[in-house]
This record gives structure tokens, C-alpha cells and sequence, in this order.
């Protein structure tokens, strides 16, 4: 008989972002039960994890054990010892033969376990097992641990409960509904469980909030934001959208302090007007079913217009000190224990982006950029650094590519942000990232693992993006390649970029860059090549023949230098080769690569590299490591990966 | 319209009727409930214990003059804790709202994750901001660590924001405008508080002095510690109470310099360290002092 399984673990509040991943390690970790079922369903709200299976069996399968007793020729007590053990008469015993020998052997039946006492032996287990970033105790010392206290338990197989405890929490068929619009304790069965769920004002999938949402939205204009999406509906058990308004002479403050309010601080959509600029409106979600007398809707409302008052405040407040007369109070703000004050790093940015060759609007960008950080604006809206400073300097009257330099200098965020949208900008965020990433190096704050608490990571990865993307050719190695730890920090990261982000194959980007990756424009120029190389149908058995060239020369200990002696040259083959590479040195390989292989070709096939005269072994030695060098210029090729 | 007197007195009520000691505020400053030794000290330690109480919580850098509608140099908490956390704790929170006259129905409200740390305590915890119609309105926190050491019972600590829920059940836009009770406004009772000690915090404290205060507290505090005898059958008298006001005062001092902008980069993370150094120490005396000298060490 198939039986389906319901496990739901009630919980007080999860963090939204965390959810998605329990669900999956929940996943992954049932899988790893070994406890057969057809299908699995996850789903989770604020208050709950549940997972549901289809076509469980009542009872495993039965299985058989071989047990091996005496050898053949053990004396007869032995054996019939043996077989009192195993509960059966000496000549029900078989004969198994073993490398050893032969020996008396039994097959024991081991009857099936029943699935439900397996799952109560093992769901405890794997429910603290469930992966959160953060987890916590609360039963006591040294209790169990979970992402928050696990308050209910539900665990049915059928009809039947699964009986086990956890944290005092004896497993059952009771559910528990929305707090304040359902009720604390439903009996569920497996079959009506969603519905019951449903009945008690909870939405127990996430795809069903997230269009409930998007649907009671539609009428709406508001600003696409698909990650608060994903919150709110992480957020709540019943989400009801709610636009409210607030007074429009709030939009004279600039729009990113308006937005970030409402999203980072209140986690409201922002509306557009038909003009695609910000209306006086927001979207809220509320974890209820309606808000009929608009308590909710004005709540809301007076908290957002508190929090722009504010922001009001602070933005004339932090007008009456400009953003130059603030360089001298980061003496006072900490960039990072071991390596000073926001003062000394912008005195080392400010050095570095001369070094970068930036101008003196460059510089003056790169002097101002970290102000921002005494003003009260940005120690309220901690996220908006850079793009306040970048805003007070416009008002104060800084030249357009200084302002736009210190609102940039962050970016880009992530791998999908843009780099700053000039020249100046780049090189100030190039000069901010590289001395964090030297400064931390030096001090040993090197990132380990998950572990990277100064997100040296997208540090580094920014300024490969900015390089490439932004088309400078600046020698990245003069800037992270006197540390050898730094420099093999930024190898990884430039392999990320081509690989992961650009789409490159793994042995074209290894290739490149062994011929080199301090200049990363002239290292996606010659990717691009060798992807468009990879085309012709002569490319892979070069590789493969140069590999081989590779091989050789290692194992012959082969030195470089020397020149070809032209009359050592065999005729034939070799001096055919010879002659071709004559031909064709200094050309683009595109031009001459179906020219140069059936040469190679025909020299490995033809001669013996390992002359027995080590004069022309020598001289053979050189003429392949010097046709190795002439075209490795562009890659290594013998980093290609080839089915030769 | 219920005043802000009656607020706060509703919200006792509702905690005494749940099995807490209501207490008075501590008489040392501070810069959250969470520091008063009845949070801070009780926390610790298998015995069970239940508490509320107001407490002015001073925060010199948040001063603003008593101009800005929503942020105060000290305003008032509403602290609670409940050691061991009970099984139904956000029911009895939630009941905590009722009795000040939130309808839940009408109202929506979220947990969101905001966990919390002070590292002069050596002390965290995980737990939520909970969030009403928006406005944040209490911390719930689940201690895990106080003085660096694991907690035995993990308590519950709920955090009220007296001023903001006030300024919500009386639709004020402004702090100031809060009926403190019938006749009186929050400006009436508190405005020369806001406007003095941001003008003594930011403008004229003197440095030099608030640093030699800051050493003659911290070294009281080390010289008492230095003192505690672990094995010593008296050490049930021993003052560790009043060494622990002794880093309040340093606490509040360094809050007070920072605010002041004398504490520079280099000295900033110096400083906690000290501050920490004092707090832990006090903390792990306090957690053998409540149990007895054992026969064998006495001898």
C-alpha cells in the first residue's frame, strides 16, 4: 500500500532570506533518509517548514544477510554450534566458497522494517539537521538547536501519527493557523492539511502568496523590485497589498533617499507616475486579510511620513557643513582597526588614483568620496553612502564628473550592477577597492571559506569588471601582484569573471592567461580570438601537438636559448616544418594555423625528436620550443583540453 | 485617549499579571534596560526570574536638542524579562498589546529578524524587531551570551519603545506632543532634559575630565575584581553590585566621549576592549558567587 508523509515544523518567525535554503537542505536531507517515495513537496511559510511525500511504503522490503560460519572443514560441533545460532538444523547450512576457502554459510531473512518507526527514529535527526546561517538554543544549555524555538510538530504517515519528541515537543496532528486570524491548535489529515491551512487564513505555498500579490497589485504602477517580492512573501502567511500616499512636497527630497526609505526601512514597492517618476504613493503588505477602517493604511502612512521627516531633517542638517569641510572628522570614523581612520585611507586613495593616472577632478572625487560618511543622512541610511556624497557635492556645486565619481565609486555592488558611468568614477572605485584589498592583505585580513567580513571578494571582482568592462588597460599586476597571496586573489577572480560570467570555457581562459593577465583588455581581445580559433577544425590537433611540444621539452629539461642550426635540419619533414615556420613567423595564428598543423603533424609522425646525436636532438629541441614561443603569444594552447 | 502614564501602567499590569517582579529604574545611567543589573546580572546563572521596568536610557549621540520630532538623547524602555523564555512568549507579548487597547484584528503585525549585540557586555542574542503597521515598536531578543558566558536558561527579553507606541495610540506626529498625562505634554516634562544634555554632550563636557572619570571608574571596578576570592566563605558579602555600577559609569562615560568626538579611531576599539574587560569580569564573578564554596575548596 503507497502512503503519503506530512511533516510540518512549527516554528516561531524564520527570517525570510533564510528560508529558501532550509528548504532545500530539508530536501537534500530527506533524500539522504534512503526511505523510498515517488514525489516530494516543499513549502514553507514564516511559521513553517513542511515537507510532503507520495508513495511511501508501510513495511521496507525484506532483505537477506549472508552470514558465514566455520570453514568446511571445521569439526562437526562447530558447525552444528554454528547453526543453533542461526536457529536451524546443520544440513540447512550452504557452502560458500571465499578466496580463503570454503566456509559454512547461512542466508538469514531480515524481515523489513516499518517505515513509520524508521521515520521516527530518523526525522528528529534530520530536522536539526536543517542548515540555517544562524541558529540558536532556548530549551537551555547545551539543548538542541534551531533557527528559532520549534513550537509544534506535525508528522503524519498515512493516517498515522509519527510518533517522536523533539525539544519537549511531542509530534502530532495539530496545526496551528494565521496568529491573530486563525486558529492555535487544527486537527489536520494529510489529505485536508493544505486546506485546513487555508480555512485559518495561511497560504502555505510560496508561488500562490507571490501571485496574490502580484495580482491585488496589478492596477498599481509600481517600481519592479522582484527581490522584496521575494521577502514579502517569505514575510507573511496572508499577504494583502495596501496603497497609501504621503504628501508630494515630499518629492522635492531626492528620489533615492525617498526609495530607500520606503524599500530598505519600510519594505514598500515605490509607485511610478504615467511619467515613469516617482508618484506620492507606496505599497505596503500587510500579513492580514483587509484593512477595512484603514488603520493599517494610515499606521503606515504616519510611520512613512516620520521617516521622511527625518530624512528632511538630516538633508538640511547635513547642508550646513560641506562635504569638504568633512574630510577632516574621518579622522574620527573607522575604516578598519589595523588600518586606520576614512582619513588615511582617502590620503592612500587619493595617491593611488594618480598612480592610475585619474586627473585632478579624479582626485578630487577620490578626496571627497568617503565624506559622506559623517553626514547624518548616511548614518541613518547606511546603504546610501557614495550616492549622498554624490548628491551633496552636486549641490555644492562640484563639476558634473566629480559628483557623478563619488555617487558611482561603490559600484558595481554585485556582478549584475554597472561599473560607474565614467571614466572618472571607475578610477576612483578602481583606487577605493584596490587599497582595501592591499590594506587587508597586508594585515593579514586575508578571506577565507565563506568567511570574508570585508567582502574582499566583490572588492576584487569589481575591479576585474571595471577594468574589462570599462576597457582600461591598466596593468593589474602593478597594483596586486607585489603580494603573491593578493595576486593569486585576483587570478581566481579574473578566471571567475571569463569563466562563470562571461561564459569562456575553463581551458580557453587557462590558456590565456598563461600568456599573461596583468592587462585584461588585451586578455578578452585574445579570449575572444582563441573562442573563435576554437571553430576551426585545425585548432584542437595543434593544441594537442603543442601540448606534446610542451612534454617533451619539460622532459627533456630542454633549457631555451640556442638557435636553430639550419644544417642539422633532416630534409623531409623537418626541414619542411622548418621552412613553413619561416614563412609564416609573425603572422596572426588565425592566418596561418591550417598551414602550420599538417606540418606538425607530419614531424611527429615522421621524426624522432630523441635523436640518437645529441647535437641534432638539441637542435631539434630548439626548433619546436622556438615554434611553441612564436605562437603562444596569445595563449598557451597546451592548456587546451582536447580529445587528441 | 489613554495618557502615557496609563500606557505604561497598563503594560506593568499586564507583565505583573504574568508572574513579573515589577521594578523600579535603575539609579545609574544607562544606555538600554538591557544593562541594569536586574537584565544584565539575573540573566545568569539557573535561577529562574521574571521582571519589568521602566528605564530612561541615555544615548548622548542620539541627542538632538529637542528638536527632532522622533529621536531623544534618553528616552524610556519598557523592559522585560522572562527567564526562561516561556513556551507561549509571543502570546503573552501579543496580549501585552490588547491590554494597551491594539486591536489585533485591525492591526497588522511582523516579526522581522534583527538580532542584537553589545560588545561592552560581550553579550547577543537573536530575535526580531516586531513591526506594527510599520512602525517598529519592540525588540524581542533570545539571549544566548552575557559577559561572554553561554546562558544556562535562555531568557526572554521584550523591549518596549515607550515613546513611539505613546505617539501611535495618540496619533502624534511628534514626540513632544505626547500627552504624558491630562495637562501636561512629553515637551512639558522632558524638553529641558533633551535641549541641556545635548548642549553638555556635544558642546561643552569636559574631555580631560570625562577621561579621568572613565579611569578612576574603571580602576575601582579592576581593583574590586582583583579582590574577589572565589574560595573565600564570605564571598556572598563581597561587593560585586557596586563593581558593576562601576562599569555602567564607564560605559556611559565612553558613550558620552564618543558623542563628544574625543575618541579617536586608534583608542575606539582600546576603549571597548576595557569596557568589555570590566563587564566580563564582574559577569563570571557573579556566576560563582551564586554557588556555595564548595567543603573541600573552603579548606
Amino acid at each position: 500500500m503507497s502512503l503519503p508523509l506530512l511533516v510540518e515544523i512549527g516554528t516561531e518567525e524564520i527570517p525570510d532570506w533564510m528560508i529558501p535554503g532550509a528548504l532545500e537542505s530539508l530536501h537534500l536531507l530527506f533524500e539522504k533518509t534512503a526511505i523510498p517515495h515517488e514525489t516530494v513537496r516543499l513549502d514553507a511559510t514564516p511559521r513553517r517548514l513542511v515537507l510532503r511525500a507520495d508513495g511511501l511504503v508501510e513495511r521496507q522490503a525484506d532483505t537477506e544477510e549472508r552470514v558465514l560460519g566455520p570453514a568446511k572443514s571445521a569439526p562437526a560441533p562447530a558447525v552444528a554450534g554454528f547453526a543453533r545460532k542461526q536457529g536451524v538444523r546443520p544440513e540447512d547450512l550452504g557452502i560458500e566458497s571465499t578466496p580463503k576457502g570454503d566456509y559454512y554459510c547461512f542466508l538469514k531473512k531480515v524481515a523489513g522494517r516499518r517505515t513509520k518507526d524508521l521515520l521516527s527514529e530518523q526525522l528528529p535527526g534530520m530536522i536539526l539537521q536543517i542548515y540555517f546561517p544562524k541558529s540558536m538554543y532556548w530549551t537551555g544549555k547545551g539543548g538542541p538547536r534551531f533557527i528559532r524555538p520549534i513550537r509544534w510538530l506535525v508528522a503524519l504517515l498515512g493516517d498515522e501519527v509519527v510518533p517522536f519528541e523533539l525539544a519537549s515537543v511531542r509530534s502530532g496532528a495539530h496545526t496551528a493557523g494565521h496568529r491573530r486570524l486563525g486558529t492555535r491548535k487544527i486537527l489536520v489529515t494529510v489529505a485536508d492539511y493544505e486546506q485546513r491551512l487555508r480555512d485559518n487564513y495561511v497560504i502555505l505555498s510560496a508561488e500562490e502568496r507571490r501571485n496574490k500579490i502580484s495580482r491585488e497589485l496589478a492596477a498599481v504602477r509600481i517600481k519592479k523590485d522582484p527581490a522584496l517580492l521575494e521577502t514579502l512573501v517569505y514575510i507573511t502567511e496572508y499577504p494583502t497589498p495596501i496603497t497609501g500616499s504621503f504628501d508630494p512636497q515630499f518629492l522635492d527630497l531626492p528620489e533615492e533617499v525617498l526609495v530607500t526609505v520606503m524599500r530598505h526601512h519600510q519594505k514598500y514597492f515605490s509607485v511610478e507616475a504615467s511619467d515613469g517618476k516617482l508618484a506620492p504613493q507606496f505599497v505596503a503588505v500587510m500579513n492580514i486579510d483587509a484593512d477595512p477602517e484603514g488603520f493599517v493604511r494610515s499606521g503606515n502612512e504616519r510611520v512613512l511620513r516620520a521617516r521622511f521627516n527625518d530624512a528632511r531633517f538630516f538633508w538640511e542638517t547635513d547642508q550646513k557643513k560641506k562635504l569638504a569641510d568633512r574630510k577632516q572628522d574621518l579622522a574620527h570614523v573607522t575604516f578598519q582597526a589595523k588600518l586606520g581612520s576614512y582619513l588615511e585611507k582617502t590620503e592612500r586613495t587619493m595617491k593611488l588614483v594618480k598612480e592610475l593616472g585619474g586627473n585632478a577632478q579624479a582626485v578630487r572625487a577620490a578626496e571627497l568620496a568617503k565624506c559622506d560618511l559623517t553626514t547624518e543622512l548616511v548614518k541613518e541610511f547606511t546603504e546610501l553612502q557614495g550616492v549622498v556624497g554624490g548628491l551633496y557635492a552636486r549641490v555644492q556645486g562640484e563639476p558634473e564628473l566629480v559628483w557623478q565619481a563619488i555617487y558611482d565609486h561603490y559600484k558595481p555592488e554585485s556582478m549584475e550592477d554597472s561599473i560607474p558611468r565614467n571614466l572618472t568614477g571607475q578610477i576612483v572605485a578602481l583606487a577605493d577597492k584596490l587599497d582595501t584589498l592591499q590594506g587587508c592583505f597586508q594585515a593579514g585580513l586575508i578571506p577565507t571559506g565563506s568567511r570574508d567580513p570585508f567582502a574582499l571578494r566583490r572588492a576584487a571582482q569589481g575591479v576585474v569588471k571595471i577594468l574589462v568592462e570599462g576597457h582600461l588597460e591598466t596593468p593589474l599586476l602593478n597594483f596586486a601582484g607585489a603580494d603573491p597571496q593578493l595576486k593569486s586573489f585576483f587570478e581566481e577572480r579574473v578566471k571567475f569573471y571569463f569563466k562563470d560570467i562571461r561564459g569562456y570555457k575553463y581551458d580557453e581562459v587557462n590558456a590565456a592567461m598563461a600568456a599573461g593577465w596583468s592587462n585584461l583588455v588585451d586578455l578578452e581581445a585574445r579570449l575572444a580570438r582563441i573562442q573563435a580559433l576554437r571553430a576551426s577544425a585545425d585548432f584542437e590537433p595543434l593544441a594537442a601537438s603543442f601540448k606534446r611540444i610542451r612534454n617533451i621539452l619539460e622532459q627533456a629539461q630542454f633549457a631555451g636559448g640556442g638557435s636553430i642550426d639550419t644544417t642539422l635540419l633532416e630534409p623531409g619533414p623537418e626541414q619542411s616544418l622548418y621552412e613553413e615556420y619561416r614563412r609564416i613567423a609573425g603572422q596572426p595564428i588565425e592566418n596561418v594555423i591550417s598551414r602550420l598543423r599538417p606540418k606538425v603533424d607530419l614531424f611527429f609522425d615522421k621524426i624522432l625528436v630523441n635523436a640518437p646525436d645529441p647535437r641534432v636532438r638539441q637542435n631539434r629541441l630548439t626548433l619546436l620550443s622556438t615554434i611553441l614561443q612564436e605562437f603562444s603569444t596569445i595563449a598557451d594552447f597546451s592548456e587546451i583540453v582536447t580529445n587528441f | 485617549m489613554q495618557s502615557f502614564q496609563e500606557i505604561v501602567f497598563k503594560l506593568k499590569q499586564h507583565w505583573a499579571a504574568q508572574g513579573c517582579i515589577v521594578q523600579e529604574p535603575y539609579d545609574v545611567e544607562v544606555g538600554a534596560g538591557t544593562m541594569c543589573p536586574e537584565t544584565f546580572l539575573r540573566v545568569l546563572g539557573p535561577q529562574p526570574y521574571r521582571v519589568a521596568y521602566v528605564q530612561p536610557s541615555r544615548r548622548p549621540a542620539d541627542g538632538r536638542y529637542g528638536d527632532n520630532p522622533n529621536r531623544l538623547f534618553k528616552h524610556s524602555q519598557l523592559q522585560v524579562i522572562l527567564k526562561p523564555s516561556p513556551d507561549d512568549v509571543i502570546e503573552q507579548y501579543l496580549g501585552s498589546l490588547e491590554a494597551i487597547g491594539i486591536d489585533l484584528r485591525k492591526h497588522d503585525i511582523k516579526f522581522e529578524e534583527d538580532n542584537w549585540e553589545a560588545p561592552t557586555l560581550g553579550a547577543w542574542g537573536v530575535g526580531w524587531q516586531v513591526m506594527l503597521d510599520g512602525l517598529e515598536i519592540t525588540q524581542f531578543t533570545y539571549f544566548q551570551q552575557c559577559g561572554g558566558i553561554d546562558l544556562e536558561l535562555v531568557p526572554a527579553e521584550l523591549t518596549y519603545g515607550l515613546e513611539r507606541i505613546a505617539a501611535f495610540l495618540q496619533v502624534r506626529d511628534s514626540v513632544y506632543d505626547i500627552e504624558w498625562v491630562k495637562g501636561f505634554t512629553y515637551r512639558d516634562v522632558r524638553y529641558r532634559d533633551e535641549l541641556q544634555y545635548s548642549v553638555y554632550n556635544f558642546e561643552m563636557a569636559d574631555i580631560p575630565t570625562l577621561w579621568r572619570l572613565f579611569e578612576l571608574h574603571e580602576g575601582e571596578a579592576a581593583r574590586l575584581l582583583k579582590l574577589y576570592d572565589p574560595k573565600s566563605p564570605e564571598k556572598h558579602r563581597f561587593p560585586l553590585l557596586p563593581a558593576y555600577d562601576q562599569v555602567l559609569k564607564c560605559s556611559n562615560l565612553f558613550n558620552t566621549l564618543d558623542s563628544r568626538g574625543a575618541i579617536s579611531v586608534t583608542e575606539r576599539v582600546g576603549v571597548i576592549q576595557r569596557v568589555r574587560k570590566i563587564a566580563v569580569g564582574v559577569a563570571q564573578a557573579w556566576v560563582d558567587q551564586q554557588q556555595p564554596v564548595s567543603a573541600e575548596v573552603a579548606r
